[in-house]
C-alpha cells in the first residue's frame, strides 16, 4: 500500500514529465516552423501555380456544361463543380503531405533513424510535429492565394453553410491532416522491408489522385466503383470534407462519415505505431 | 562534325540506356506499369465523363469532339507525351544537377554541340510503353468513328506530332536552362506540369473573355496548345478552312519554339559559371 506523500510524488512527476514533453514539442515545432519560413516566397508562388491545374477544369466543364445544354451532371450544376474543385484544393491544404513518405524512406535508407533510437524523442511525433509547423507556416502563406482565388470565385459558391456545418467542416478537415500523415508515415515505413518504395508511393499518389475526389467529385462514379471508394480511407482526403461544406451529406449521414472518418484515423494510428516498432526490431544500422 | 557522327552518337547513347534499363529489368517493368495506370486513371475520369453525358455528347458546343474522337485527342497527347519524356524529359532533369555539381564542364569541353549533348544522353525506354497503348487507343478509336482520314492526314499526322514534341522539348529546354541562373531548380518538373497541362484539352473548351485569351496566350506566345489540337484534329475530323491555316501556323510555331528555345538555352549557357573549381 503507497502512503500519501509517495501517491502525490508520483503524481507530480507524472505531471512534471507532461510539461518536460511538451516543453520538448514546443521547441521543435518552434525550429520547425523558422525552418519552413526561410522559403516563403517560393511557397507562395508554389500555391498560386497549384490552382492552375483547375483552370482547365473549369473550362473543361464550363464548356462540358454550354455543349450539352444541361442544369444538372451528377447532380452538380456548374458552379457546384467549380466550387467543389476550389473546396478539395482547401482539403488537399490538410490531406496532402508532400515529402513525408519519401523522407521516411530516406532517413530508414540512410540510416538516420538510428538518431531517434538513441535520443529520447519519438520519430514519429517528431514527424507529425515538424508537419504541423510545414501546415501553419502554409496557411499563414497561403492565406493570400487562397483568399484571393475564392473572392474571385466568389459567385460559384451558394454561400456561407450553417454553423453546424462549418463546425463539422473543420473537424473533418483535421481528421483528414491526421488521416494523411499517419497513411503516409505507415507506407513509408514499409521501408524498414522494402528499401527501395519510391514506385510504391508512386501508384498510391495514383490511387489518391484518382479515388480521393481529387479529379472529380466521388459521387459521379456508377456502381461498383461507388461502393467501393466508400469502403477506403482515400475519400476522407478531398472529397467528403468539400462533400460536407457543399451540403451533400447532412445529418445522420454526416455524423457517421465523421465517425468512418474518426475510426479510420485510428486504425491508421495504430498500424503507423505497430510498423514502427516492428521496423525498428528489424533495423539494424551500421557505421557513424 | 557531320550529322551521321551525332546520329552515330545518339545510337550510342539509346543503346547505352537500353543495356542499362534491361539490367534492372524489374525497375523497367515497374516504371512501365506505374506510367501505364497514370493513363488508365485519366482514361477513367473521360469515360465516367461521358458515360454521364453519352458518347454523342461534346466536350464543347459545335466543335465536333464528341468520346472517340476525343479518345483519338488522347492518343495524340500520349504519343507527344511519351516521346518526350523518353527522349527529353530525363535529360533536362539531369541538367540542373549538371550545372550544380560542375558536371556541365565536361560536357562544354567536347566536341560537338552542347545542346545536342546535354538533350539526348539519356533515354527513358519504359516511357515508350504509352506510347504503345496510345498506338492502340487510336486505333480502337479510328475504328468507332464514321470518318476515315484520308492519305494526306495519315502523312501529315506523324509530321505533326513530331512538330509537337519539338514545341514541347523546346519549351523544356528553356525552362531547363533557367537553373544556369537560379542555381537550382527543383520546381522545374511542377512548373513543365502546369504549362503543358493546357494542352491537355481541345482548344474550344477555352471560352468566354478569359478563355479566349488564355487560347491566344497559349496559341501565340507559348504555343502549347498548337501541339496536340493540330496532329488530333487532322486524323479525327473532316478537315475544314480554319484547320489549314492551324497547320501552316504550327510550322511557324515550332520553327520559332526551336529558335527561341536554343537562344534562351545559349544566353544561359553564356552565364555559367562552373562550380566545381
Amino acid at each position: 500500500m503507497t502512503s500519501p506523500a509517495a501517491g502525490r510524488s508520483a503524481r507530480f512527476t507524472w505531471f512534471q514529465e507532461l510539461q518536460a514533453r511538451a516543453a520538448t514539442w514546443w521547441v521543435i515545432l518552434r525550429i520547425s516552423i523558422e525552418e519552413r519560413l526561410v522559403y516563403r516566397g517560393d511557397f507562395a508562388l508554389g500555391t498560386l501555380m497549384r490552382f492552375l491545374p483547375i483552370v482547365t477544369q473549369v473550362f473543361l466543364w464550363g464548356a462540358i456544361f454550354a455543349a450539352n445544354q444541361r442544369e444538372m451532371i451528377a447532380g452538380y450544376t456548374y458552379h457546384n463543380f467549380v466550387a467543389y474543385y476550389l473546396l478539395t484544393m482547401v482539403s488537399r491544404a490538410f490531406s496532402s503531405m508532400p515529402g513525408l513518405a519519401s523522407g521516411i524512406a530516406r532517413q530508414v535508407r540512410e540510416g538516420e533513424v538510428k538518431k531517434y533510437l538513441i535520443q529520447p524523442v519519438d520519430m514519429i511525433t517528431m514527424l507529425l510535429l515538424a508537419r504541423v509547423a510545414h501546415k501553419l507556416v502554409y496557411y499563414v502563406v497561403a492565406a493570400a492565394p487562397f483568399a484571393l482565388v475564392f473572392y474571385v470565385c466568389r459567385s460559384y459558391f451558394p454561400g456561407w453553410p450553417p454553423a453546424e456545418v462549418m463546425a463539422a467542416y473543420v473537424v473533418s478537415l483535421v481528421l483528414s491532416f491526421l488521416l494523411g500523415f499517419f497513411l503516409e508515415a505507415t507506407l513509408g515505413l514499409i521501408s524498414f522491408w522494402f528499401l527501395e518504395v519510391t514506385s510504391l508511393l508512386f501508384v498510391y499518389m495514383l490511387f489518391n489522385f484518382f479515388f480521393s475526389g481529387h479529379m472529380f467529385p466521388l459521387d459521379m462514379l456508377p456502381e461498383p466503383w461507388s461502393t467501393l471508394v466508400n469502403f477506403l480511407p482515400l475519400k476522407y482526403l478531398a472529397y467528403f470534407p468539400a462533400a460536407v461544406f457543399l451540403g451533400k451529406v447532412q445529418g445522420a449521414e454526416l455524423v457517421q462519415g465523421l465517425l468512418v472518418q474518426v475510426a479510420w484515423v485510428v486504425v491508421f494510428i495504430g498500424l503507423c505505431r505497430w510498423t514502427y516498432a516492428r521496423g525498428v526490431n528489424r533495423y539494424s544500422g551500421y557505421g557513424g | 562534325m557531320r550529322a551521321w557522327h551525332y546520329l552515330a552518337v545518339w545510337g550510342t547513347f539509346a543503346r547505352n540506356s537500353l543495356v542499362r534499363d534491361m539490367t534492372f529489368r524489374w525497375n523497367f517493368l515497374i516504371n512501365a506499369v506505374s506510367s501505364l495506370s497514370w493513363v488508365f486513371m485519366n482514361l477513367g475520369f473521360y469515360t465516367l465523363i461521358f458515360h454521364q453525358i453519352g458518347s454523342q455528347g461534346e466536350l464543347a458546343a459545335g466543335s465536333g469532339w464528341r468520346q472517340y474522337e476525343f479518345f483519338v485527342f488522347l492518343s495524340t497527347t500520349l504519343f507527344v507525351n511519351s516521346l518526350v519524356q523518353a527522349f527529353f524529359m530525363p535529360n533536362a532533369e539531369e541538367f540542373s544537377e549538371l550545372i550544380r555539381r560542375g558536371g556541365l564542364d565536361y560536357v562544354l569541353v567536347k566536341p560537338m554541340d552542347t545542346q545536342f549533348l546535354i538533350s539526348l544522353q539519356q533515354v527513358q525506354w519504359s516511357a515508350l510503353a504509352n506510347f504503345a497503348f496510345g498506338g492502340c487507343l487510336l486505333a480502337y478509336s479510328l475504328y468507332h468513328l464514321e470518318y476515315r482520314p484520308g492519305w494526306f492526314q495519315v502523312v501529315a499526322y506523324p509530321f505533326y506530332v513530331l512538330c509537337g514534341v519539338v514545341i514541347f522539348y523546346s519549351l523544356m529546354i528553356a525552362l531547363a536552362s533557367t537553373s544556369i541562373w537560379l542555381g537550382r531548380n527543383q520546381s522545374l518538373y511542377n512548373f513543365w506540369f502546369y504549362l503543358t497541362n493546357f494542352s491537355r484539352y481541345p482548344m474550344e473548351i477555352y471560352r468566354g473573355p478569359v478563355g479566349d485569351w488564355l487560347r491566344w496566350a497559349f496559341t501565340f506566345v507559348v504555343p502549347v496548345l498548337v501541339v496536340v489540337n493540330v496532329p488530333a484534329r487532322l486524323m479525327a475530323k473532316p478537315l475544314e478552312p480554319d484547320h489549314w491555316y492551324l497547320m501552316g501556323y504550327a510550322l511557324l510555331a515550332t520553327a520559332g519554339s526551336f529558335w527561341a528555345g536554343r537562344w534562351v538555352f545559349q544566353r544561359a549557357l553564356s552565364s555559367y559559371r562552373s562550380a566545381s573549381s
